[in-house]
């Protein structure tokens, strides 16, 4: 029995077949051409920029954790919206109904659509996706001197830049 | 159909070797790689069921939104001066013996079923209603004929959701 649904996905069986031996392809060319003679300069992660310090793998910033939970909901809208798109214009449907279809699900879904950005606004609104930044530090330090005795040292060794006249 | 059982073995070896690979890895963003593998298999079986709309959301939503999720979430709980993350063996008796308590439940109750007397398999040989097609289609008809009142509670329950992931993961502190 032929099943059409599944011989269907035979194209993107090919795609993900292309996309591996791509990438393989390229890889294995590369490793079977080039000449291997590693040094401490050439293994670094950027061969001519920075240094790096510490590892790859450190903490990241807590705002992309945020930004990537709002952004799982509206993957799952998205889903909702896949199945509607492929009726929402169908001509048959349109013509058996004269038209009401149409109208009745462009508007269920703008509500569908509404609701959820209602939750945007609200991140939007009480900033949460404003991105954090380090705070900068300042020293507590409270110095015996005299603020009035700092700037009369400065004012001594200050060179006159330019004088007029 | 020999083609077709070909592939559904091999992406059935790649979800399990991949399973397996979650399981032994000692390093947690190994693992969390190696789900990425099953995820993908598995959206490869829902196809062999002929469960289309299921797997292209399996892509969608699990390898492409919660895994990254994941991911995030092993990189933001990084110890002070440790590198890596690694998961200790912990309960190895209890966890085995669950294990393997589940798998023997699997394996007795679906070769104690006969898949041809089940009366929903019958009732649909009986009609011909077998799957042939695409079901996007028909899943879209249904959402806004008989589900449009569930799709709405869903886009709500999902407002509900994202108001709270972002007030619970944007405390300030």
């Amino acid at each position: 029995m032929e099943n059409i649904l599944i011989s269907e996905f035979s194209y993107i069986l090919l795609f993900i077949v292309g996309a591996i031996v791509f990438i393989a392809g390229g890889l294995i060319t590369a490793w079977i051409i080039r000449p291997s003679r590693p040094n401490d300069e050439k293994k670094t992660s950027y061969e001519c920029g920075e240094d790096p310090v510490g590892n790859a793998w450190g903490q990241f910033n807590i705002r992309f954790y945020i930004v990537a939970l709002i952004f799982i909901l509206f993957d799952v809208e998205i889903i909702f919206l896949f199945p509607w798109a492929t009726v929402f214009g169908q001509q048959t449907l349109v013509e058996t109904t004269s038209g009401v279809w149409g109208w009745f699900a462009i508007t269920e879904m703008s509500i569908f659509i509404f609701i959820l950005t209602l939750g945007l606004v609200y991140a939007w609104k009480k900033g949460y996706l404003d991105w954090v930044k380090p705070l900068p530090k300042t020293e507590d330090f409270n110095s015996k001197v005299p603020y009035s005795l700092y700037e009369k040292v400065n004012q001594k060794y200050t060179v006159p830049s330019s004088k007029p006249e | 159909m020999t083609i077709e059982l070909g592939f559904f073995y091999a992406f059935a070896g790649i979800t399990l070797i991949s399973a397996l690979m979650i399981i032994f890895s000692k390093n947690v963003l190994y693992s969390a790689i190696c789900l990425l593998g099953t995820l993908l298999g598995m959206a490869a079986l829902y196809v062999f069921t002929r469960a289309d709309f299921l797997a292209v959301t399996q892509i969608m939503v699990y390898v492409g939104g919660i895994l990254i999720l994941l991911i995030f979430g092993i990189m933001f709980t990084n110890k002070k001066g440790e590198d890596r993350v690694y998961s200790g063996d912990r309960n190895k008796f209890i966890g085995i013996a669950i294990g393997i308590a589940y798998f023997v439940l699997l394996v007795t109750s679906v070769f104690s079923i006969n898949f041809q007397q089940l009366p929903w398999i019958k009732q649909a040989m009986a009609n011909e209603n077998i799957v042939n097609n695409s079901t996007v289609n028909q899943i879209g008809i249904n959402l806004m004929t008989d589900s449009v009142f569930p799709l709405e509670i869903a886009g709500f329950l999902l407002l509900v959701a994202l108001i709270g992931a972002a007030f619970i993961s944007g405390k300030k502190v």
